[in-house]
């Protein structure tokens, strides 16, 4: 299956290689440089490249390329899906996936990918069951290593893990403060065209759950309204087969953070936008300006307020820079790479935030044809905006009583307002 | 000393500056440093006699290694700590491992043990590895069993020749019924043998019973594997439904309605002709165990699922599919790449499928290129009359976008549904003229083009459209557009006669300087204009003729010879003037636009192959229906008796295993919470064992579930019966329980740091056992090398080059030279370098970086790089030390002016096929005597010159594909055997001078 792997950084250079079977030469990323160079940016670089004797599968994360180099066929997703996994363990293990963790932390990342693959078919990949092989590094451990001079880490219990039913979950987990939170985390995905109909809409949402609780808790978690809820994927703990005769879920958590589950509203149910935009880019065909004038304001809310308001516009080429006047937040303009970030912050009912001013044009260049998209960040706490709630959460088979919480969140996901 | 490490040690080295150090003290600096004597401070800490020393060192190699350094010096050094007395560092020998693989009371450890084997990659060990696999495989606790599948795959790429005894072993650990060996040993069986598909009749059922809790990965390799099964064994559920279909389709497409109620009328006799389809039940038991796996979170066991329904299911189910693939958009680009290309196949045979889900194909500006591309292959494969007025409006905003590319590919969107959907033709095409009068060249240009496919179904009506067009020649300077423009005109000059004559005076004047296909339309043009209108036209073809005869390209001149042949009347011209006008004025069918992704389904959606629609290599055919269904009877399992047996193994393992269990309870962690752990997971399996289950149509399947269900029952009883035995031991047995379990954990430890250490060594190893950057590349044999300078000539410094087939990093139009210096002197030479190229006109030389010092007896490689124009003349340069001058020559063999590209065979025919004629060059020879087989061939062409195969489905033929460095013309080779060792070579390449060549050089290296 893989056959090796190599880390990239944008820049080009290979900072780590591991071999699972036969060494293959670094030069086979050349490949990945030439598709580097041809793409205009690191996002559109092909994921499956086919080389004269190797394929070469990618995921670009963090700003970092993983290369995972195959010589035969291999559903091209697992290899994808896997790559992934191990940026999050990377994610998991540093608090962060970037080259100079990796290179601090080399050793570790060896330790992880041998035990995430055996042979190039992978092998452990639960962050539980690692972390019982393979401790992260903290401070207390390196200056405890330093100081003993020891600077191995062998553990003192066995990662049994592994031969468990229910890998997730290490055995003899103890906290004294037994909790257990659940953020419910919407996002909406809209497309509005230039007079703020809807050309598209949708609720996709998850729940990440922190699990704090000792021994093994089988937990239950139901919800006011599962009808909602039209598609949905879990955590391989949730036991699918109550879900389809209860709607409950029902698991044995992980210990720590993980996702529960991610959802898709039910296409029937109208989507509350919860903003609406008032905006008008016009370019002028002579004297090479144009004209920006952006208004924002609250729609639906359910009577919250929406918080950390952000609008992103990637300007065509041709525009030099913008002279631009607001009433409320901060505004920027990079001529470098075009992108005008509005940042307003909360919406108030009184005052209607606005934005604008003139746009000057590359003298000369012909007029734009196309205007510019609106992205829109957004934010509403204690809000799900498609109504998801949930009923209560129980514990079976732990004795004692665990303090739960849960929290709601609306985001706007990927929110464009055409012009 | 290999030249890709000299080259990385020198990129090391300049970019050592910001990249942190492994370690703080002095000795450390010398790492990454230019001095050769770098190694010499890990060696020291190496052989000091601190452990502490030694780790730290061990640990820097392995930094080294993980940035592809050269640390093989270091292996003798390293190898002397299997003599320290620390166990932490020392491995032990392999039968040790074997011992403890089987002994040690421990599973973990046994486990362990067998890893810490099948890693060492030694042909000397293979027996004691086979031994270790088989009695691993029937090892009591599954972890080890597991392990014994993943050794499987390790020792057949040892040592192929034990595949015989391996299909033993994966035969009995496919009996296996834990779900922890499932997926491990249906992955050795896909390695090792996936033609063996009667090992899986037996465990077909268990199989699907135990697939929901396997771990994902595992998942995927089972229900891949299932898919491929079940074509063999069941019966197509949609063949009666897929000739209805077809009936459907022709009326959906085609104007003749009768026609279709015909075809209809047929397919309904012919259904009520065939016995009525009944779903085998493991068919339908594999269908209805995959599909809680749609919900998983992992994409690729989402997508596995989802190709196994569309390969298997009856049409009316797949759609459950749909939603799923559509949750998957949410995902990581790359996830949503592949999800995209697979839906984009499955759009194209079941529309209905994805039609309600319409919108979440829709494009937003912040997607990436080719994820746009892909959206719009699929909004345009689902494109009908009801919902094409959406698309449509959604299309107009794409053509604002910024992105041009994306701006092309949506205009060949609207082409393509106009084309599908007679009724917005009209609409469609008025859109796209109003797009001529874009800003941007590049939109008109594929608008033109566009508007060309669709004016040619209905050109009476559009008269005005190809005058507007005939305007636009005088801007659009892109030569497809041109070449479409007067086509157009010349092909329905009838419908213009005024203004096409224009054209072709406008056309005339600029002649010599446009494009070559645009010139052959203006010949196209003008003959058409000659036969319709010679009045007007006569002379104006007469002098395009003429600039034609004296074109620079042979292809334009031979059309002007043919052409003035054809429809100028002289006494030779025979019969065929005649007809002139039928050849050039004959009505043309229009063309049918189709979308890329039509017929990839023959590849099983999913795999790598269908992604990059080429067979990839270990692909498995997905095979065809059965005519009628194989005996479903062996997959019956004879209940009674492997209960009984296996209760017979349980009773047994119990007692041997009863000490040891025990033992690893205490282990497993501190008393109380393994005690309470054991108890959920006993709720768990009760309340799963109380989960309705779906009861079984068939009565064998029934037996078997709750058989399974009873050695779940027994193995709990085991778990208690344990825990019981525990308790009371517990207070006694606390503190040397305790000591054990310090005592295993540590065994563990050390054989994971033996692991960890082996496969380090084995990395050590490789590096030093192929120095050559080759060696990785399997089908590529040696490079020749060639003498640069000679050390009699070069006063002691010897220098070789050979050609790397690699791309050169600084520039794609340059090959790459590897040079190697060797210094035989007693002196260090200096500043080695380029001096003074002299060149022929056109070529350029990259120079390698100044090699600062080298010292006596080394040896440094360098990469330099080399654009020969296409040619092999031979570039000149001088090789300066910093005493001497020496004049050096490399001449290229013309197999190294090319690189492989990739290519399927039905690309390679359509290139060959516009190849023909005066490119293409045949020759006939005799093989040689060493000269066998295809891979033998294959072997010697791709030494000969850098060319990749092209995979291809004939044994008689060979195919290999490759492209000039510098201009990237195409160079396509095919090697055809005949019998009596007699064979034909064939090169098609634009550039003839290269041709010959090559196969000059290719028959040399075949008749050997």
């Amino acid at each position: 299956m893989i056959h090796s792997l190599f880390l990239v950084s944008t820049a080009g250079h290979i900072f780590l290689e591991k071999h699972w079977k036969s060494v293959i030469s670094r030069s086979v990323c050349d490949y990945l440089f030439e598709a580097q160079g041809k793409a205009s940016a690191p996002e559109n670089v092909p994921p499956v490249i086919a080389t004269p004797h190797h394929y070469l599968i990618s995921v670009y994360r963090d700003r970092i390329f993983f290369v995972a180099v195959i010589q035969t066929e291999v559903p091209p997703l697992f290899v994808i899906e896997f790559l992934h996994r191990v940026a999050e363990t990377f994610q998991d293990y540093f608090g962060e996936c970037s080259e100079a963790s990796i290179k601090d932390n080399v050793v570790i990342v060896y330790e992880l990918l041998e035990e995430m693959l055996d042979n190039g078919f992978p092998l452990a990949t639960e962050a539980n069951i690692l972390k019982e092989m393979i401790k992260p590094p903290t401070i207390l451990r390196s200056v405890v290593n330093t100081i003993t001079g020891g600077s191995s880490n062998v553990g003192g219990t066995l990662p049994t893990g592994q031969l468990s039913n229910i890998p997730w979950r290490r055995t003899g987990v103890k906290y004294t403060n037994n909790e257990a939170y659940f953020d419910v985390v919407e996002e909406i995905d809209a497309i509005l065209d230039k007079s703020g109909t809807v050309v598209f809409a949708e609720i996709q949402g998850v729940i990440d759950a922190c699990v704090k609780l000792s021994g093994m808790p089988d937990l239950t978690l139901s919800f006011v309204n599962p009808r909602l809820l039209d598609d949905v994927s879990f955590h391989p703990c949730v036991r699918f087969k109550r879900w389809e005769a209860e709607r409950v879920l029902s698991f044995i958590p992980p210990d720590g953070n993980f996702r529960l589950m991610s959802y898709h509203v039910n296409a029937q149910n109208l989507v509350a936008i919860p903003v609406y935009v008032k905006q008008n880019v016009s370019f002028f065909e002579t004297g090479s300006s144009g004209r920006l004038d952006i208004t924002v304001g609250p729609k639906q809310t359910m009577g919250k307020t929406i918080e950390d308001v952000v609008i992103t516009v990637h300007m065509p080429k041709v525009v030099l820079n913008a002279n631009l006047t607001t009433n409320q937040g901060t505004s920027t303009y990079d001529p470098v790479t075009k992108v005008l970030v509005w940042d307003i912050g909360k919406l108030n009912q009184q005052k209607v935030p606005n934005l604008k001013g003139s746009l000057s044009l590359q003298s000369g260049a012909p007029r734009p044809d196309e205007n510019p998209t609106l992205n829109i960040d957004l934010r509403i706490q204690q809000l799900a905006i498609s109504g998801l709630k949930v009923n209560r959460l129980n514990m079976f088979g732990e004795k004692y009583k665990p303090f739960k919480g849960v929290k709601y969140v609306t985001k706007a996901g990927k929110f464009q307002v055409r012009t | 000393m290999s030249s890709s490490s000299a080259f990385n040690d020198e990129k090391g080295g300049s970019s050592s500056v910001g990249e942190p150090e492994y370690g703080h003290d002095p000795a450390s600096g010398g790492i990454f440093s230019s001095d050769y004597k770098r190694h010499d401070d890990l060696k020291e800490m190496l052989d000091s006699n601190k452990d502490s020393l030694k780790l730290e060192a061990m640990k820097r190699i392995v930094a080294m290694i993980a940035r592809g350094k050269n640390a093989s010096d270091l292996f003798p050094a390293v190898v002397k700590n299997v003599a320290c007395k620390n166990i932490e560092v020392s491995p032990p020998r392999p039968s040790r491992y074997r011992d403890i693989s089987q002994t040690d009371p421990n599973q973990l450890i046994r486990a362990s043990a067998l890893r810490v084997l099948s890693s060492i990659r030694v042909t000397i060990i293979v027996p004691i590895m086979m031994l270790a696999i088989k009695e691993a495989a029937s090892d009591m606790s599954p972890y080890v069993r597991k392990t014994a599948a993943h050794a499987i795959p390790k020792l057949y790429s040892l040592d192929p020749d034990q595949k015989d005894q391996l299909i033993e072993v994966i035969e009995k650990l496919l009996a296996d019924k834990t779900t922890l060996v499932a997926g491990s040993v249906v992955m050795a069986f896909e390695e090792v043998c996936p033609e063996r598909i009667d090992l899986i009749h037996k465990n077909y059922r268990k199989l699907c019973n135990l697939l929901i809790d396997v771990e994902e990965w595992g998942q995927v390799v089972i229900i891949n594997m299932l898919t491929r099964y079940a074509r063999t064994q069941f019966l197509n559920p949609n063949a009666n439904e897929s000739l209805l279909e077809e009936g459907g389709e022709k009326t959906f497409y085609g104007s003749d309605e009768e026609e279709g109620k015909e075809d209809k009328v047929e397919a309904a006799a012919l259904v009520v002709k065939r016995k009525p389809y009944v779903m085998d039940p493991d068919h339908r038991l594999l269908l209805r165990n995959t599909k809680p796996l749609l919900q998983s979170r992992n994409a690729a066991v989402v997508m596995a699922v989802a190709q196994l329904y569309f390969h298997l299911a009856p049409k009316a189910e797949v759609g459950v599919i749909a939603k799923a693939l559509v949750r998957l958009m949410r995902s990581h680009s790359e996830v949503q790449y592949v999800v995209l290309q697979n839906v984009a196949t499955m759009t194209i045979k079941r529309r209905g499928m994805f039609e309600p889900y319409l919108k979440s194909f829709y494009i937003r500006s912040t997607d990436p290129t080719q994820i746009k591309v892909l959206k719009l292959e699929v909004l345009t494969n689902l494109a009908n009359e009801t919902n094409i007025s959406t698309i449509l409006r959604e299309f107009q905003t794409y053509i604002k976008s910024m992105d041009k590319d994306f701006v092309a590919a949506t205009i060949q969107a609207i082409g393509r549904c106009a084309t599908n959907i007679g009724e917005v033709r009209d609409t469609c095409l008025n859109g796209l003229v109003q797009l001529l009068s874009n800003r941007d060249e590049l939109v008109v240009a594929e608008s033109v083009v566009v508007i060309k496919k669709l004016l040619q179904m209905q050109p009476e009506k559009h008269s005005d459209i190809i005058k507007h067009m005939a305007k636009l020649t005088d801007n659009i300077q892109v030569p497809m557009a041109r070449a479409s423009i007067l086509w157009l005109i010349g092909e329905y000059c009838e419908h213009v006669p005024k203004i096409a004559p224009d054209v072709l005076r406008k056309m005339a004047k600029s002649f010599t300087n446009e494009e070559d296909i645009v010139k052959l339309q203006i010949l196209n043009l003008a003959a058409k204009l000659y036969l319709t209108n010679s009045k007007q036209t006569k002379l104006l073809t007469q002098y395009v003729l003429n600039l034609a005869k004296y074109d620079q390209n042979y292809d334009i001149r031979d059309r002007a010879r043919f052409i003035r042949q054809l429809i100028v009347p002289t006494d030779k011209s025979g019969a065929l003037s005649k007809y002139a006008k039928k050849l050039f004025l004959a009505l043309k069918p229009a063309p049918v636009l189709e979308s890329p992704f039509k017929d990839r389904d023959h590849f099983q959606l999913g795999s790598l192959s269908h992604l990059l629609n080429a067979k990839a290599g270990g692909y498995q055919e997905l095979p065809d229906w059965p005519e009628s269904a194989p005996d479903p009877s062996v997959r019956n399992v004879e209940v009674p008796e492997w209960t009984k047996c296996s209760s017979r193994e349980k009773r047994k393992e119990k007692k041997v295993e009863k000490p040891f269990y025990s033992d690893s309870e205490g282990e497993s962690g501190p008393t109380e919470s393994a005690d309470s752990g054991n108890h959920t997971e006993e709720q768990k399996k009760s309340t799963k064992s109380k989960e309705p289950k779906d009861r079984s149509d068939s009565e064998s399947e029934d037996e078997e579930e709750s058989s399974t269900e009873s050695s779940e029952s027994e193995s709990e009883e085991e778990s208690e019966s344990d825990t019981d035995a525990k308790k009371k031991k517990k207070v006694l047995l606390s503190i040397s329980i305790n000591h054990t379990l310090q005592g295993t954990s540590l065994r563990y430890y050390i054989l994971k740091k033996w692991r960890i250490y082996v496969s380090f060594c084995v990395a050590l190893l490789l590096k030093c056992s192929f120095p050559s950057p080759q060696a990785a590349s399997p089908t590529c044999g040696p490079l020749k090398t060639y003498e640069l300078l000679h050390r009699i000539t070069g006063e002691g410094l010897a220098v070789t080059y050979c050609f790397s087939r690699r791309p050169f990093t600084g520039d794609p139009h340059m090959v790459s030279v590897q040079i190697q210096f060797t210094n035989n002197t007693e002196v260090e030479a200096r500043s080695l370098r380029v001096l003074e190229p002299k060149l022929q006109s056109g070529m350029r030389i990259a120079e390698f970086p100044e090699i600062d010092v080298l010292p006596p007896g080394e040896i440094s490689t360098v990469v330099m790089g080399i654009d020969f124009c296409d040619s092999t003349q031979a570039a000149n340069f001088q090789l300066c030390t910093h005493t001497k001058k020496f004049f050096v020559t490399i001449q290229p063999p013309v197999g190294e002016l090319m690189m492989p590209i990739f290519m399927t065979e039905n690309e390679f025919k359509k290139e060959q096929g516009q190849l023909m004629g005066m490119n293409e060059i045949t020759e006939k020879l005799t093989l040689g005597e060493g000269c066998r087989g295809d891979h033998v061939i294959i072997q010697r062409v791709i030494s000969t010159a850098n060319l990749s195969r092209v995979p291809c489905g004939s044994a008689m033929e060979c195919r290999f594909a490759g492209k000039t460095v510098t201009s990237g013309s195409l160079v396509l080779v095919t090697v055809v055997t005949k019998e009596e060792r007699a064979a034909q070579v064939t090169v098609n390449c634009e550039k003839m001078l290269i041709g010959t060549m090559l196969v000059k050089d290719i028959l040399q290296a075949l008749s050997q």
